[in-house]
């Protein structure tokens, strides 16, 4: 994305609303998004100029300028701009499509409409022309058009609640409030549009969650903060409008910001390919100086005296001269060494891999209707490589989506299913749910399998009801009920959401709550709770509970938390309970379950005034009011009954143990980034097999200061390699460090795995401190990152890729991935439920992780082994096609002639050897799809880039020598004197030429033949058909009829007719072939016969068996049995609390017809819209799009 | 691709399934022949290989071995050599003759075709090659009058195009080749015939003289000779007019320029007579040349060849090396493969996949 224009920095920003004439001065940018490059007029210049920057390109353009050189020009100039012309136009093609899809996002997303308060009116204008300045409104559901100050909204105080999935990730809403001052404004159009207040804040940048700036408004000055501003990218929710001012505009907004500018990713092969080329250029150098050489030593002791029948130009003066033009001849004609279509081919082949992947049905995902979509076509083959994989979690690993799954109450574990003869049964699709239909208000979407919780509750236990009940009361969720009976709850954490969703489903409805009553609806009667203190979560209490009166007039309160809080707070007399629900608790978490232990206290009149007092002064107190009421809150929840334990899924996407299990294997290390907390993740980990209770040891790094954060990771490493590394860490070390990690990283002994939490990270990361933190993290199997910043993650991602120069992987669904996902060589983006940021930003998305096994271990392994397949074979024809010339240079006076036709030499590469290599680059496999994927071993050569490295282009280019030279001097043996069977010579140029071609057509036949592990159909043709093309055009080019048209073009006239029909050459040919060939099957032979690689043993394996039938060989997941326990199921931060005892948040109207009608309509819209989300946010988020053909 | 995600697109197929066709295509399931190197595939093919190629090759060299030549160069290096006055004193059109006396030492039978041969003469320069005119060989009127600009330098002499212009042309080589039989003493002048030396396809299609009214001199007549040439193109065969201009045989066969720096082109045939005696007997000759062609201040050879013919052409000893050598390494190979195969070989190849 470009900045509009050279800009001086700026240093604070300063705009007067309503004002435009002010703001314009400072020339801020505006709404308009601008992602394309090209328009009508500048595409082509600007498109050649981009392609001839390449160096390739240059190179060839710089060629076709010497081929205009008469003197120097060994070839006709059509044989450089066929190809050249035909590689620009392809790219340049290709660059236009995708300019023009950029073009078109980017103008949708100009084009959406806003209400901009113009002249006192609200008016509608396209999003581009918002200005800094602009008094917006928005409605429900509608997307912030730039980043605005909150001034008013529909709801009380000023509030608005947002949805910042788009830029964080975070799925929950978040509450924003206006000032106090510009929430009077309401929805006053008047009032609004005198509204002339000046904002001086901080420049455009990209963080998320800060902002300082002041507003000066009627000679008072405000200060402001990011809670008061509504960020480009969010969606208004629950608010039915709100007014803001644009602080930010288009390219300056915070999310604008955060995309950052495309990184052009490039796979190691492209580089590997680059050196290569320069390599070759160099040969080409010594190759051009060597024959050069020749020349001149030539021109002076035999060209001088052969004067009589060639005489030299007149103004070539002598034979250094003539040597100098000759280097540039062989320039040209071995030019062929670097084949021009070598990058055009890459590209074509990986087009057609990223089709593979779109068109793979095993990816696709029927829920989402998403098929897999390869969004780059540069980067397959790296697929075949990747070493570490960073992934996401919530969305990711998780489905987001919570699920009361079990509970213990009163010592009885509910909620596993069991058959007629006790045995546990796994849940299914078939398994049947409980029904619910005796509870008018239950959640139609809730499941649950275990009938006798459900009759428990009918049969009316009183502890099951006490559970439920305080299910229903210990929270902070807000209800809204659009409609009799439908319910919907706005929690700030999915955990608690779900819990109060299973209360509400057995029959304890949550209806209502103002600040001083819950409504519940139990077992069908009303009962309404006076609510009398919410003692709120927070991270060190890890429990929340409230304090109820009921309609008796009993005082009690309920508390909900992590096991090892409560369990110290209970009464003694629970022990043997205590000690049962352990157990379950035990049983949960080892099944990756969330729980929460439930406990309940009955308070005294009396006892409760006091608190209630000592609460009352304490939350006013001016000092150490935190600890105060923490104090306080300790105080009461002492003594505690034990209720019971729920326990929560956070819902595994699918097939994602066995998929970490199997890239594991794999030997590629997963690392889990995420911004959930440490418990959550560390949960997570065990759910998905990241973490297992047979590791030696999980590290966890807590620190908070540099110091401790060393030391501990200090202490992780010395337990791992078992001896004390040295504590300096100075610069002289750093050079041993190198040799002696990868010593180290071999002789690990065990599994340990490294859970280190954002602040330490940030830590970490410092300069000095990061070697060691990842050499510490690379001995690990797995690394879980928890409460880390999306700039974090993208750290992490670029210090493995930086040290450890191994080849990463992003995933992630969430906008909050995107920067992981850019600076991975390789992110994928699951299309899932946080919109499409991820998606966009990605190289590859799809629709569930577990495709991620298959994207790499089948799809990227082939693509890797076709391109190395693919190079190997293409630098070896190449060199083979043009080093017959270097031979040929000895005996023709290192003229630079050509041993071939020039047509020969300009459809060599195009016409005659492409389509075969292309069809191998395409459709070859080693071994099928299952095998792949079975033998996860096989994914290795990737990894160690076995395939094609130097060792391997060496060989090719030794092999590609070795062609050449037989091909030369094979039928030079068999020409030089002999004569054709009816007496007339055969030694003639044009007949060489023409065998010297047909054999090495044949030779290059034969090896991609050889090559070729896949023959389908298409291979067939291609094969055959080349060598069919290439006699068809040879008898073509030589025929009567061209030459009577072109006389001079078509000089070989006659020429196939005539050699072809003897013998003599056949049988040339026919050595030639042979004896380029033998070797190189004798080789591999041996190669396969002694030192058979994982592939050939699978290969031979898979022929064997072809016709049993195959073994169905899948991975059991084995049940764990933990001792871990209790991942706490709260997720969100204290604050909601707060805001519901002082009423703040609550609306209190009086249910009138139109209300209900409107809120209806706005709840089946909230419906809709979710549904149209992913195409909402796509619109939105076209801007960041980038299409890659 | 990535460009298919618009949002129009989506709700157009909000109904229709994106699931991919499950074609054998698509889903890379095609249909395919996986060949691997087997021993029981590699091993026999060598063997096969080796088999073949070493009859063959004998073939070849028995051939070859059976073909008669004879090879005498006549250059004169040596002044007193027969040719040496003419060598060291001969210029392009001042003609010096010589004469070689040689002995055929068997009978040479069936057809004999007689050779010029030339070493170190580099018709395969770049500049030399280029430096013709098709089209002006071909009969275009346009090109005989204005030659292309490949033929420089020999492309104007005197204001006049040259025809036939360029290097090669111009470099044709002008010898004459009689050959005698010593007859007891008398001279029999062997029958030389020129006709058939040349490629149909270069007589007939690539060669032509440029077609108008009168015969080849007037055709001619605005062109210049070479300048090596002491007689114009109209008058290379002024016996016959098939053989005369652009398509003279001589001429023809030297402008298919050899690929090498040293070549033999066809000179003469010398047919078959009857089936009695032989076409050359045993005996003593005499080579009778008409020395024009200077090729010492280059140190260039000249040669005159006398050869039959087979059916896999003229003597070529390196064919049936080379057959026989490939063929003697595949069986080699073979059975060092085969040894290897027996020794170290994994027979058992599936037996240790780890996973």
């Amino acid at each position: 994305m470009k900045l509009c224009g050279e800009k001086l920095i700026e240093e604070e920003r300063r705009a007067i609303a309503n004002n435009r004439e002010y703001n314009e001065k400072f020339q801020y940018a505006n709404n308009r998004i601008k992602t394309s490059k090209y328009n009508v007029v500048t595409f082509l210049p600007i498109n050649l100029f981009e392609q001839f920057q390449r160096v390739a390109n240059a190179y060839f353009l710089f060629l076709l300028l010497l081929q205009l050189i008469p003197h120097i020009s060994s070839l006709s100039w059509f044989t450089t701009i066929v190809p050249l012309v035909l590689v620009l136009t392809i790219t340049a093609v290709k660059d236009a499509t995708d300019d023009f899809f950029r073009y078109k996002s980017d103008n949708q997303v100009n084009n959406r409409q806003s209400q901009v308060l113009i002249d006192g009116k609200l008016q509608n204008e396209k999003w581009m022309n918002v200005r800094v300045g602009d008094v917006i409104k928005l409605e429900n559901n509608q997307f912030v058009a730039a980043d605005l100050l909150l001034l008013s909204s529909s709801e009380p105080h000023g509030l608005g609640y947002v949805e910042t999935a788009e830029l964080d990730g975070e799925t929950n809403l978040k509450v924003r409030h206006a000032l106090t001052v510009t929430s009077e404004l309401g929805a006053d159009m008047c009032r609004l549009a005198e509204f002339d207040g000046e904002i001086i804040c901080e420049p455009p940048n990209n963080k998320l969650d800060k902002f300082t700036g002041t507003l000066f408004w009627k000679e008072t000055k405000y200060s402001l903060d990011n809670e008061k501003m509504l960020l480009r990218g969010c969606v208004l929710r629950n608010t039915e409008w709100c007014f803001g001012l644009v602080i930010f505009a288009g390219p300056d907004t915070k999310l604008m910001q955060n995309s950052g500018r495309t990184k052009f990713k490039r796979t190691s092969i492209d580089r590997l390919m680059n050196t290569l080329v320069l390599w070759i250029f160099g040969f080409l150098v010594c190759m051009g100086i060597i024959l050069g050489i020749g020349n001149s030593i030539w021109e002076s002791e035999v060209g001088f005296h052969f004067h009589i029948y060639l005489p030299w130009d007149e103004w070539m003066k002598n034979a250094i001269f003539s040597g100098f033009l000759s280097f540039w001849s062989y320039i040209i004609i071995l030019n062929t060494v670097v084949p021009i279509s070598l990058y055009v081919s890459v590209e074509v082949i990986r087009l057609g891999h990223s089709y593979f992947i779109n068109w793979d049905r095993k990816m696709y995902y029927a829920n989402k209707n998403t098929s897999a979509e390869a969004r780059t076509t540069t980067l397959n083959e790296e697929l075949g490589q990747i070493e570490y994989i960073f992934s996401d979690k919530t969305g990711t690993l998780t489905q987001n989506i919570m699920i009361f799954n079990k509970c213990s109450i009163n010592g009885k574990a509910y909620g596993d299913v069991y058959d007629e003869l006790g045995h546990k049964m796994e849940v299914s699709e078939r398994t049947l749910p409980v029904d619910f239909s005796f509870n008018s208000l239950a959640d139609l979407k809730f499941k649950f399998y275990d009938a006798s919780l459900v009759e428990a509750i009918k049969l009316e236990d009183p502890s099951v009801h006490e559970f439920f009940r305080l299910l229903s009361l210990c929270h902070t969720v807000m209800p809204e009920e659009k409609n009799e009976g439908e319910l919907v709850y706005q929690a700030q954490s999915p955990d608690e959401g779900a819990l109060v969703t299973a209360a509400r489903s057995f029959g304890f409805v949550f209806r209502s709550r103002t600040p001083e009553t819950i409504t519940v609806n139990e077992m069908g009667k009303s009962v309404v709770y006076q609510l009398l203190a919410i003692l709120d979560f927070n991270n060190v209490r890890k429990r929340m509970s409230v304090i109820v009166r009921n309609p008796e007039g009993q005082i009690r309160l309920y508390s909900k938390g992590a096991d090892t809080i409560l369990f110290e707070r209970l009464h003694p007399s629970n022990e043997d309970l205590m000690c049962v629900t352990s157990d379950h608790l035990s049983e949960f978490a080892g099944e990756g379950l969330r729980t929460l232990v439930l406990a309940y206290k009955d308070l005294d009149e009396a006892y409760f005034d006091k608190w209630q007092k000592m609460h009352h002064h304490a939350s006013t107190a001016l000092e150490n009011r935190d600890e105060q009421l923490s104090d306080l809150y300790e105080e009461i929840e002492q003594d505690m009954m034990l209720l019971g334990a729920t326990a929560v899924e956070d819902k595994l996407q699918e097939g994602v143990s066995d998929t970490i299990a199997n890239l594991t294997l794999a030997n590629i290390k997963v690392w889990v980034l995420t911004g959930d907390k440490q418990e959550t993740a560390v949960n997570i980990g065990y759910s998905c097999n990241i973490l297992t209770d047979d590791m030696n040891e999980i590290f966890i790094v807590s620190g908070c200061t540099v110091l401790e954060v060393r030391e501990q990771i200090r202490k992780a490493t010395e337990q791992m390699v078992g001896t004390p590394v040295c504590n300096g860490h100075g610069v002289s070390e750093k050079n041993g460090s190198l040799k002696l990690e990868s010593v180290i990283e071999e002789t690990i002994m065990g599994d340990y795995a490294l859970v280190i939490n954002g602040h330490s990270l940030a830590h970490a990361l410092e300069a000095d401190m990061q070697r060691e933190f990842l050499d510490m993290a690379s001995m690990c199997r797995t690394v879980i990152c928890c409460r880390v910043t999306p700039l974090q993650k993208a750290q992490v991602v670029e210090l493995v890729k930086t040290f450890k120069k191994a080849v990463t992987l992003a995933i992630g669904d969430g906008a909050n991935d995107v920067s992981m996902i850019k600076s991975a060589h390789i992110g994928v983006g699951i299309s899932g439920q946080e919109g499409m940021q991820a998606v966009l930003a990605s190289d590859y998305s799809f629709g569930q992780f577990r495709y991620l096994q298959r994207l790499l271990l089948v799809h990227g392994r082939w693509s890797y082994l076709r391109m190395c397949k693919f190079l190997y074979y293409f630098f070896y024809k190449n060199f083979a096609f043009t080093l017959v010339h270097f031979w040929f240079g000895f005996f023709c006076g290192f003229s630079a002639q050509t041993v071939y036709d020039q047509w020969f030499i300009t459809l060599y590469n195009i016409v005659y050897t492409s389509l075969p290599v292309l069809a191998m680059g395409i459709f070859d496999q080693d071994v099928n799809e299952q095998k792949s994927l079975e033998y996860t071993r096989l994914y290795e050569p990737g990894q160690l880039n076995l395939l094609f490295n130097k060792r391997e282009f060496f060989i090719c280019i030794v092999q590609g020598v070795y062609t050449s030279i037989v091909l030369f001097f094979v039928p030079y043996g068999a020409f030089c004197d002999t004569t054709r069977d009816d007496g007339t010579h055969l030694s003639d140029y044009q007949s060489f030429a023409v065998t010297v071609a047909t054999s090495l057509v044949i030779v290059v036949s034969v090896q991609i033949g050889l090559d070729t592990s896949y023959w389908t159909a298409v291979n067939h043709f291609f094969i055959w058909g080349s060598v069919a093309v290439y006699f068809s055009i040879l008898f073509a080019m030589h025929s009567n009829g061209l030459f009577s048209i072109f006389p001079s073009q078509f000089p070989f006239v006659g020429n196939a007719r005539n050699s072809l029909v003897h013998l003599t050459v056949w049988l040339v040919i026919i050595v030639t072939t042979v004896l380029c060939i033998v070797p190189v099957v004798a080789i591999r032979f041996l190669m396969v016969d002694l030192k058979p690689t994982l592939s050939d043993k699978v290969r031979y394996m898979q022929r064997v068996r072809r016709k049993q039938k195959p073994l169905q060989h899948r991975m059991r997941r084995v049940n764990r049995t933990s001792s871990r326990r209790s991942g706490y199921a709260f997720s969100h931060q204290e604050g909601f609390g707060e805001l519901i005892t002082s009423g703040r948040n609550m609306r209190f109207y009086k249910p009138s017809p139109v209300v209900t009608g409107k809120s209806m309509l706005s709840s089946t819209s909230w419906i809709e819209n979710l549904r149209k989300k992913t195409t909402d946010t796509m619109n939105s988020f076209g801007s960041e799009k980038n299409i890659k053909l | 691709m990535a460009t298919n995600y618009s949002p129009k697109d989506d709700e157009g197929e909000q109904h229709k399934s994106r699931k991919p066709d499950n074609t054998a295509f698509k889903q890379q399931r095609l249909p395919a022949w996986q060949p691997i190197l087997t021993a029981g595939t590699v091993l026999p093919a060598f063997f096969i290989i080796g088999l073949v190629f070493i009859p063959i090759g004998i073939g070849l060299f028995v051939t070859s071995n059976n073909i008669k030549e004879f090879e005498i160069d006549y250059t004169g290096i040596e002044p007193n050599s027969p040719c040496g006055i003419c060598a060291n004193n001969g210029t392009w059109n001042t003609t010096c003759t010589c004469e070689v006396h040689f002995r055929l030492d068997q009978p040479f039978e069936g057809n004999v075709f007689m050779y010029y041969g030339l070493s170190n003469f580099y018709q395969n320069h770049r500049r030399y090659v280029k430096s013709r005119d098709d089209s002006q060989l071909n009969g275009d009127k346009s090109s005989l009058k204005d030659p292309s600009k490949e033929c420089e330098p020999y492309r104007m002499s005197n204001g006049r195009p040259i025809a036939p212009c360029g290097a090669i042309a111009n470099s044709l080589f002008n010898d004459t080749l009689v050959l005698y039989y010593m007859d007891n003493g008398t001279r029999k002048e062997i029958q030389l015939t020129s006709n058939g030396i040349a490629w149909w396809t270069d007589k007939n299609v690539k060669f032509r003289n440029p077609t108008g009214d009168g015969n080849l001199s007037t055709i001619f007549k605005d062109t210049a000779k070479p300048l090596n040439w002491p007689k114009p193109v109209y008058d290379l065969d002024p016996t016959d007019p098939h053989n005369n201009g652009f398509i003279n045989e001589d001429f023809i066969v030297w402008m298919r320029t050899a690929a090498l720096p040293t070549f033999r082109k066809l000179y003469r045939l010398i047919m078959k007579t009857d089936s009695l005696t032989p076409t050359l007997q045993q005996g003593n000759y005499t080579l009778h040349v008409t020395y024009n062609y200077p090729v010492l201040s280059f140190d260039g050879r000249k040669r005159m060849i006398l050869s039959t013919i087979s059916w896999m052409g003229g003597k070529n000893p390196f064919l049936g090396i080379a057959y026989i050598t490939v063929g003697s390494i595949c069986f080699f190979l073979g059975v060092v493969l085969l040894i290897i195969h027996h020794k170290y070989g994994n027979r058992n190849t599936s037996a240790d996949i780890p996973n």
